[in-house]
């Protein structure tokens, strides 16, 4: 079964204390930060402290995802380099073209040789956050298959296209539907830039809904209370459950009776309808919202 | 000698006399008898205000060796007691014992009356602050002895503990000793603590800062329990009395602790119409009040009533329309005074209704849930809240022990881990709270029942809660932090541990720290 990243929650690289709570918080995926969380005087020493972290603390069933960074600069090779060897689950690479996609590919190839892990274990998520990255996303994702997924990152990508970044958000429509289409077209997660309000739970709720509603299938955070409030709108309703659940039941009645197709309230249900069904319903057993035999709990 | 929990316990110790050691937190009931009161009648047209605080000692006649008690609703703020030590200090009084519902940082002057001889034993049912450090250096002469608020009614009812003199700090005060908290420029709201000490004590005198015409309204302790009035300049602080608001924590590791205990109680069942439920004023506990209000108002539960310290959540609560009443023996905030001063569904408890084990049922019986925090719990569930993990004195049972052993549902909250150290030990260095009286130790990291909790189990069972034994518990915290070295203690009682019903539940030795 996949792994679900509804919540992938940022944590500053250089804080003890957080790095050893970070797998507690509940967010599907922790991300801990070399890049903009840690100035420049302590990114050698965040970088080593991320590095014992990973070898030391049990994150159990939480997604270590390290944000290294840009690959530009001189610390992004450096922190590549120390963090591969300790093998988080993912790397999270800034301001994401093709050509730094392919250098990470080509560096994890040659360190996991060198470790001894399994080729392509250790996986990628793009941050898009430039207009050049965004316009050439497709082929961003397709440089290594190693990637599991994109995150928009909406106050970089903002200020790159000299635009105002808003709470309403009408400014990244287009950004969002960009990532959302391509990333469902090459089956990889679309993660949405974070709400940055971190008092505004409301404000949060409406963003997560509308990002969604565009096809992203999971949202960053920068504040874990903020997970709540995201899980709650990427999880199935329990009306969208037990109609899934009778969707399916619908099928199987009428596979049972040899019929190609079959009716529920009265309406057709089509292989859309069905495909959607079990989607949910899969969301539903991942999230411990129904069982694996498909009771409702 | 052995308690029930197999601690080591003298049968006599010096300054404390015969132990009965602890046998169980229900092993001491059945019939009992309340201690009569030595009074002078008041007849008409005497009069009880005395011009000052040297004309009142004068009257009282404290004499060395006297037990003379004092109340602790004015906190950190109180400038009654420190007065009074100070004015019976200079007319050369000895061998005092002081019986303060609680000892605060404010009364750090106590040291000096301590080394000086004027004191020579405590009573106590929380001491925090340089007093609390003065005893574990085994500055006292006697061992202080540590109670629990119910205890402390139960011990002051029952003869156990004999005031001479009660010293009562009164926000406000007529010239007939009518007396209530919630005016004054000290109001504190509700004055539970100070009734024992009112009713069963030789003589008690009111201090206010307040003085009104007779008579004063509301009366929260009425004008036959008071035999002096004395007027100062300022009884206490309002900064230390109160605080303005009190905030839900923001930390996320205390909201995912209190998340998990609202779940805990859902799953149990008692979420329903007519629910009971007391929490404390530190951060997790708030936040638990907060989860369970979500929960409230989800389900359309509405409960019968929060009750202990009362916070401004639990009067939003209230006003919410989530409680019917709450029942209060202490007022936290600003807004807690109001709502008890002008709701009539805000009630007053006195400390003997509240926790007393020896009464025709206190209202720690009525609890469905209680949250409470601790400084370490064992394997066997015992809870330390009285020393640190240096095994110095910082804190007591205050309502620890009588709410957990009257709730259906008693949860500890804590961290796993605080300061690097790991919370769960296979002995906590002083019990507070036998561990028969806690049911669930909830923690970020996983929740522990008590396995006499088969029902309970059971119920959690059916959810996702991350379920584990307490001995798990412990490793996992051990993984992380080590294995701390224990405290080394000498042979020196500092303290003596009373459970609510007077039997001695664990003692306090000297630390030897290293300078």
């Amino acid at each position: 079964m996949e792994k679900l990243r509804r919540t992938m929650l940022f944590m500053p690289g250089n804080n003890p204390g957080m790095l050893q709570d970070a797998a507690i918080l509940g967010a599907d995926s922790i991300i801990l930060d070399l890049e903009d969380a840690v100035s420049l005087t302590e990114k050698d020493s965040a970088r080593i402290l991320v590095r014992e972290a990973i070898k030391t603390i049990d994150y159990s069933q939480v997604e270590v995802v390290v944000r290294v960074n840009p690959l530009d600069t001189e610390f992004g090779p450096q922190d590549v380099d120390m963090i591969a060897r300790v093998k988080p689950d993912t790397l999270l690479i800034p301001k994401a073209n093709e050509e730094e996609i392919k250098l990470v590919d080509i560096l994890l190839d040659k360190i996991e040789k060198e470790e001894g892990y399994p080729p392509g274990s250790i996986k990628i998520i793009a941050l898009i956050e430039t207009a050049l990255g965004l316009e050439n996303v497709y082929n961003v994702v397709q440089a290594s298959t190693r990637t599991v997924g994109v995150l928009l990152g909406g106050e970089d990508l903002t200020a790159d296209l000299g635009i105002e970044r808003t709470k309403e958000g009408e400014e990244i429509f287009y950004a969002r539907n960009k990532v959302a289409t391509v990333c469902r077209a090459l089956k990889v997660d679309a993660i949405d830039t974070p709400f940055t309000d971190i008092n505004d739970y409301e404000g949060l709720e409406k963003d997560t809904a509308k990002a969604k509603g565009l096809g992203l299938t999971g949202k960053s955070a920068i504040n874990p209370r903020q997970i709540e409030t995201i899980h709650s709108v990427f999880a199935p309703t329990e009306d969208e459950l037990k109609r899934a659940l009778r969707i399916l039941d619908a099928m199987e009645e009428a596979e049972k009776e040899g019929k190609g197709c079959c009716s529920l309230d009265g309406k057709m249900i089509d292989a859309p309808v069905i495909n959607r069904a079990a989607c949910t319903v899969d969301q539903g057993i991942r999230l411990g919202l129904i069982s694996g035999e498909g009771g409702a709990r | 000698m052995k308690t029930i929990l197999g601690r080591e316990i003298p049968d006599y110790i010096e300054g404390y006399g015969q132990v009965r050691p602890f046998q169980g937190a229900f092993s001491k009931v059945g019939v009992k008898n309340r201690t009569a009161v030595k009074l002078t009648s008041v007849i008409p047209n005497e009069h009880k205000v005395l011009p000052s605080l040297e004309d009142a000692l004068d009257k009282l006649e404290i004499a060395d060796g006297m037990t003379i008690s004092f109340h602790h609703h004015l906190r950190n703020g109180d400038y009654v007691l420190n007065i009074v030590m100070e004015r019976l200090a200079a007319r050369g009084v000895k061998d005092l014992t002081v019986a303060a519902s609680s000892i605060f940082p404010i009364h750090a002057p106590l040291v000096e009356h301590i080394e000086s001889g004027v004191v020579s034993g405590l009573v106590a049912n929380y001491i925090s602050g340089p007093v609390a450090e003065a005893v574990s250096r085994g500055e006292l002469k006697k061992p202080a002895i540590m109670q629990t608020h119910g205890g402390r009614a139960r011990a002051i009812e029952s003869g156990d503990l004999h005031i001479d003199v009660a010293f009562l700090a009164a926000p406000t005060a007529d010239n007939y000793g009518n007396i209530n908290g919630v005016y004054g420029n000290a109001a504190c709201g509700s004055l539970g603590y100070a009734v024992a000490d009112a009713e069963y004590a030789d003589k008690t005198i009111a201090i206010t800062d307040h003085l009104v015409p007779y008579p004063a309204y509301p009366i929260e302790i009425s004008q036959v329990f008071i035999d002096y009035i004395v007027k100062i300049d300022s009884i206490g602080d309002p900064k230390g009395i109160v605080s303005g608001t009190t905030r839900i924590t923001k930390d996320p590791v205390a909201l995912i602790i209190a998340k998990r205990a609202t779940e805990v109680i859902k799953a149990s069942g008692l979420v329903r119409e007519g629910m009971s439920f007391q929490t404390g004023a530190g951060g997790t506990s708030l936040a638990v009040a907060a989860e369970l209000k979500k929960i409230m108002q989800h389900e359309g539960v509405v409960g019968s009533f929060a009750s202990g310290g009362i916070t401004g959540y639990l009067v939003e609560m209230l006003e919410e329309g989530l409680f019917r009443s709450l029942f209060d023996v202490q007022c936290f905030d600003l807004k807690a005074i109001e709502s008890y001063r002008d709701n009539p569904t805000h009630q007053f408890m006195s400390a003997s209704m509240y926790g007393n084990p020896h009464t025709k049922g206190a209202v720690v019986n009525n609890l469905d849930i209680m949250i409470l925090g601790a400084t370490e719990i064992d394997t066997d569930f015992n809870v330390n809240v009285t020393t640190g993990s240096s095994g110095m004195i910082m804190g007591g049972s205050g309502g620890h022990s009588d709410t957990a052993a009257g709730s259906k549902l008693a949860i500890v909250v804590t961290n796993l881990m605080k300061a690097r150290l790991p919370i769960i030990k296979d002995k906590v260095i002083t019990v507070t709270t036998p561990g028969e009286s806690i049911d669930v130790v909830v923690t970020e990291r996983g929740i522990a029942v008590n396995p006499k909790r088969v029902d309970l189990l059971e119920k959690l069972r059916m959810t996702n809660l991350p379920l584990m034994t307490i001995e798990e518990l412990k490793l996992l915290a051990e993984k992380i932090t080590g294995v701390p070295k224990g405290v080394e203690t000498s042979e020196k009682i500092v303290a003596v541990v009373e459970y609510r019903d007077g039997s001695v539940i664990d003692i306090v030795r000297k630390v030897d720290l290293v300078s």
